[in-house]
């Protein structure tokens, strides 16, 4: 299961280094480095496989009904990818902990950069597609938030918006094409569908599905028309840009090209698609790095153009051609992530990036210019340094696949044209930034930097070099794995000699070279040329102006919709579902009223049904003065208790009359600070649609429930009324199903209800409004005591009250009651002590805090949950067992109590917390009667 | 009596509806409360009417009214509280924050909102 630890060593590693960086600026640094160390430890024990043609597949079941496992293999293609990850990883957090300047503490930096390490890990050694594309998406969103790590910046922000929606954008692709692929194949598993080449190939379904795969491959790579994401992401800091826009992110869509490569490759679709975005790419991408005067602008547009080098290559199909993209993978890696290195050093120690201030700093800085150098050569193609090898290998393959071909002779020399601008913006770089006469008003003068921050560049430099001059002994084992394992056949023969004798690629790389110091030399008038032609083909500018056009269009939408009056979107509301409701009811032709015989009516319901409509006419008719309003819709609630009552719903009659009793304290509370009377403000045309509107709602609903109420149906409750008392050990089904069948949904009852509180909690705190001083007669507010009787009956009635609420509690699993209704009575008792004998008496003697018993009730609940877990059954299984007790008699004790007790914690935290609070708020017209909600010991007189 | 229940769930929804088109916090406060206990009806209805036969297991009963829509209507009495609650506060902090009381959340102004 080692694979499992290389890739989630990275993750648990972000948790850990966001955590160091309290310690220390530099113990992020060094635990991001520890853990990188600590990823590639765990890879020692399969380091030989690949070698040995092992391929090592791990797996673990996930969710098997959809194909998902969690499989993850290494062969030599993943291998390759893993030590660029890994390798340049570890130089990258070198580097960085020099780069970042002082005040930054780096623990997010590092944090971020492992989340993306892990992300990329499993990318390349995801077995499975759906694993690989989840993967996937989560370097999309690393890298995101590496992209936007200044986010002060409104250019690292909009850079990191692109590449998240254009990669995002991608995925989503991705996706539509893994699932048609698979299902092509039979199987999500790698192994099956690199096995299955020909099937799919000849699936009617093959073109959507590549053209979806590309698009996700594409937009990673960025490649033409989608590469405009990458030079915008330059925003991100240098060691960013060094690793993932140079190394690994970008490479993604390369090596997944490489990786289906068996599978997809070989049709004219694949070939026409593939050549034609690589080539589009090599040749925008090597012209507009030509002209950028940024040193990072540059090297971004060159990226771009050796990603569309690469992926040329794979287009071409040839296996020779396939060797040569990943060859050109490392190498563009290695000197591409040393360039940037070397950019940031130059950024670091001249303060700008502008390559007409950076002049002639040959003279500062002789060391780093050196290894710069060297690095620009190789991406030129000079011989002796890698790029020089893989570039040879590109030749080779576009001049034996084309030359023989009538016109065959535009491919290789649109490549020579690359080629040469790649040499001349290789060679801007060198000549203008170290040579090129004196630096024009730097902010800073530039000497060397410290030793270890030149280090990671020397390490890359020299794998520059070595691979360069002895490729037979450096780096062909590695590619010879990769190749086979990419190719699914044994690797073709392929010679990494630097001369080959004199032919066709060499005439292309003499050509390459001189043309492109022509190029060089000549670039004024080219310069010229460039401003003129600038716009012309900006993808970014399309891309810009599309966003910009969608976000018109919504906010048309929304405007015409939405026109900050809740009023009118209520009867937009209301009249679709009106509209939506009459259509479907005409639309079905069924009769209004069904087959079930309907109960006869008896007096008291009829005259009960009349007082509730003369209580809702009164509610409209008084609405204006609001504390009477207030008491008639108090009224309505106790004729829905009573409705219950009379319906066999004990337990709801019961919920019903206490919830009405607090919910009517509530807003009297929220009276106390709100105006008393709703001001005339609507005309008669306006009152009458609205009571149009209602009765039309009104009618809509009773409809409904007519309609409803007369036809038969089929409960499923026959089982809770079967199961309730030999499985759940209690008579009363309601609380049974709260407490015991559907306790999970009541665990998530109680959570949104502490939410609520909490929330409510943070709203009132430090809220200061004016109370009121008169009633709408104008009588003053009367500051009396509380009635000294009411007083101390209720202190008498205390004990009482709690006593019956505990009754209730403990009856609840076989007679009306639980844990709600139980919570709901202790919270009025205890809010009557409010009421009676004031704040503060009340806060001598008990705290205001709710947060410790809300807590506590979810706690308890959770726990009860995780008990029946922990013995082996499913979550919130319960159990019961018979207690004798004396007096008391027989008495079943289920665990199912133990959760309703944290639901009575809850309720009874939660409600106490919403009303004391709001009851505490601080009125500005009264300071002298300051009780702080947070401090409770001011409280004493 | 299912035409009272009928009945009874048109008027709460009718009521309900007219104070929700109010502008001013508090009535639609109670227009919600109001729409709440039509919204709750109507759950508990779709166990349909049984008159006597409370859902608690006995041995010479012979049938139960539904539990389950019981049940979910219990938590959704507790929680309309929460929201309720919520809503108030809410409101409350509106006023604080722009001077009045009107729904639609802008500072103070002269005249109704349109």
């Amino acid at each position: 299961m080692n694979l499992f630890l290389v890739v989630f060593t990275p993750f648990i590693g972000a948790i850990l280094t966001a955590w160091a960086s309290r310690f220390g600026r530099l113990h992020s640094a060094w635990t991001a480095g520890a853990m990188t160390l600590l990823a590639m430890a765990c890879l020692l024990p399969t380091l030989l496989a690949p070698f040995d043609g092992e391929l090592i597949i791990q797996r673990w079941v996930w969710i098997p009904a959809i194909g998902l496992e969690l499989a993850l293999r290494l062969d030599g293609l993943s291998f390759m990818f893993m030590t660029m990850i890994l390798g340049i990883g570890l130089l990258v957090i070198l580097y960085a902990r020099y780069y970042l300047p002082e005040r930054d503490t780096m623990g997010r930096f590092y944090a971020y950069l492992l989340l993306f390490m892990g992300s990329m890990l499993g990318v390349v050694l995801s077995e499975n597609l759906i694993l690989l594309l989840m993967f996937w998406e989560m370097t999309s969103l690393s890298s995101f938030l590496l992209i936007s790590y200044s986010y002060a910046e409104k250019e690292s922000r909009q850079g990191a918006r692109m590449a998240l929606a254009v990669t995002g954008l991608g995925g989503m692709a991705l996706l539509g094409g893994f699932l048609l692929l698979g299902e092509m194949a039979g199987s999500y598993n790698l192994s099956v569908v690199l096995s299955k080449g020909e099937v799919i190939r000849a699936d009617p379904l093959y073109t959507p599905m590549l053209v979806l795969i590309l698009l996700g491959a594409f937009t990673k790579s960025a490649q033409f028309p989608f590469h405009f994401w990458l030079p915008r992401a330059m925003a991100a800091p240098t060691p960013v840009s060094a690793y993932l826009h140079s190394a690994t992110l970008v490479k993604a869509g390369v090596f997944l090209l490489a990786r289906l490569f068996p599978v997809l490759s070989g049709t004219p679709e694949w070939t026409w698609l593939v050549i034609g975005a690589g080539l589009a790419t090599l040749l925008a991408g090597a012209w507009i790095a030509l002209f950028k005067h940024d040193l990072k602008g540059l090297l971004a547009y060159s990226t771009v153009s050796h990603l569309g080098l690469i992926t040329l290559l794979f287009g071409l199909g040839t296996p020779l051609a396939a060797v040569a993209g990943l060859f050109h993978i490392m190498n563009h890696a290695t000197f591409k992530a040393s360039l940037f290195m070397a950019a940031g050093i130059i950024d670091h120690e001249t303060g700008t990036r502008d390559m007409r201030r950076i002049n002639g700093l040959w003279r500062f800085m002789p060391y780093t210019a050196t290894l710069a150098m060297v690095a620009a050569a190789s991406m030129a193609g000079v011989p002796l340094f890698n790029g020089f090898l893989s570039k040879e290998m590109f030749f080779t393959a576009t001049a034996d696949l084309f030359l023989d071909l009538k016109w065959g002779w535009v491919l290789p020399s649109l490549v020579v044209v690359a080629s040469m601008l790649a040499v001349a913006y290789s060679l801007r770089f060198t000549h203008d930034v170290f040579f090129n006469g004196e630096p024009v008003n730097l902010p800073r003068i530039p000497h060397e930097p410290p030793f270890w921050m030149k280090f990671p560049v020397e390490i890359l430099v020299a794998i520059c070099l070595l691979v360069g001059m002895f490729p037979n002994m450096t780096i062909a084992p590695l590619l010879n794995v990769a190749a086979v394992s990419m190719l699914q056949t044994p690797a073709p023969d392929f010679d990494l000699a630097i001369w080959h004798g004199f032919s066709t690629p060499v005439v292309m790389s003499l050509v390459a070279l001189v043309g492109g110091v022509l190029v060089y030399m000549g670039r004024r008038p080219l310069f010229q040329l460039a401003k003129r032609l600038k716009g012309t083909l900006d993808a970014g500018a399309i891309y810009d102006w599309t966003l910009g056009r969608l976000m018109a269009f919504s906010a048309l939408v929304t405007h015409r919709l939405d026109r900050g009056s809740l009023q009118r979107l209520i009867v937009v509301f209301l009249l679709s579902v009106l509209t939506v409701g009459l259509a479907g009811f005409l639309g079905s032709g069924s009769p209004l009223t069904g087959s079930r015989a309907p109960l006869a009516i008896d007096g008291v319901s009829l005259l009960t049904t009349l007082a509730l409509g003369a209580i809702v006419v009164a509610t409209l008719l008084v609405h204006q003065r609001r504390l009477i309003a207030l008491i008639v819709v108090g009224a309505a609630g106790l004729v829905v208790a009573l409705i219950f009552v009379k319906f066999s719903a004990p337990d709801l009659a019961l919920t019903q009359l206490s919830v009405e009793i607090v919910t009517t304290i509530l807003l009297l509370l929220a009276l106390y600070y709100l105006p008393q009377h709703t001001p005339s403000e609507s005309g008669w045309m306006r009152r009458g649609r609205d009571l149009g509107l209602a009765v039309l709602a009104g009618s809509g609903a009773g409809m409904l429930t007519w309609a409803m109420l007369t036809r038969p149906y089929t409960p499923i409750s026959d089982y809770f009324l079967a199961n309730s008392l030999p499985g759940g050990g209690g008579s009363n089904v309601v609380n049974v199903i709260l407490v015991d069948f559907r306790g999970y949904d009541t665990l998530g009852e109680i959570s949104v209800l502490a939410l609520a509180g909490l929330g409510i909690y943070a709203m009132l705190k430090d809220l200061k409004l004016p109370g009121l001083r008169h009633d709408s007669r104008g009588r003053t507010w009367n500051w009396d005591r509380h009635p000294a009787i009411m007083a101390a009956l209720t202190r008498l009635l205390l004990p009482f009250a709690l006593l019956v609420s505990a009754f209730i509690f403990l009856r609840g699993h076989n007679q009306p009651g639980g844990g709600f209704i139980a919570g709901l009575i202790t919270a009025i008792a205890l809010i009557m002590q409010y009421l009676t004998n004031g704040a503060i008496w009340t806060h001598e003697r008990m705290s205001n805090n709710m947060h410790p018993l809300i807590g506590a009730g979810l706690l308890i609940a959770t726990l009860t949950g995780l008990a029946s877990l922990a013995l082996g059954y499913p979550f919130l299984t319960s159990t019961f067992t018979h207690v004798h007790w004396p007096i008391v008699g027989d008495f079943e004790l289920a665990s199912a109590m133990a959760f309703d007790l944290g639901v009575y914690l809850v309720v009874v935290g939660a409600v106490l917390q919403i009303l004391i609070h709001l009851g505490l708020m601080q009125d500005v017209r009264h300071p002298e009667l300051d009780l702080s909600i947070s401090k409770p010991h001011q409280e004493s007189r | 009596m299912e035409a009272l229940m009928s009945a009874s769930v048109a008027l709460f929804t009718a009521g309900g509806v007219y104070l929700l088109l109010r502008a001013r916090t508090f009535p639609v406060v109670l227009g919600l409360t109001l729409l709440t206990y039509a919204v709750n009806l109507f759950l508990f209805a779709s166990g349909r009417l049984t008159t006597g036969a409370p859902p608690i297991i006995r041995e010479q009963a012979t049938h139960y009214a539904d539990p389950l829509p019981q049940a979910l209507v219990l938590t959704a009495i507790v929680i309309s509280f929460a929201m309720t609650a919520f809503v108030i506060v809410l409101s409350l902090k509106a006023r604080a924050e722009l001077g009045n009381d009107h729904v639609d959340g802008q500072a103070d102004r002269q005249g109704e909102s349109e």
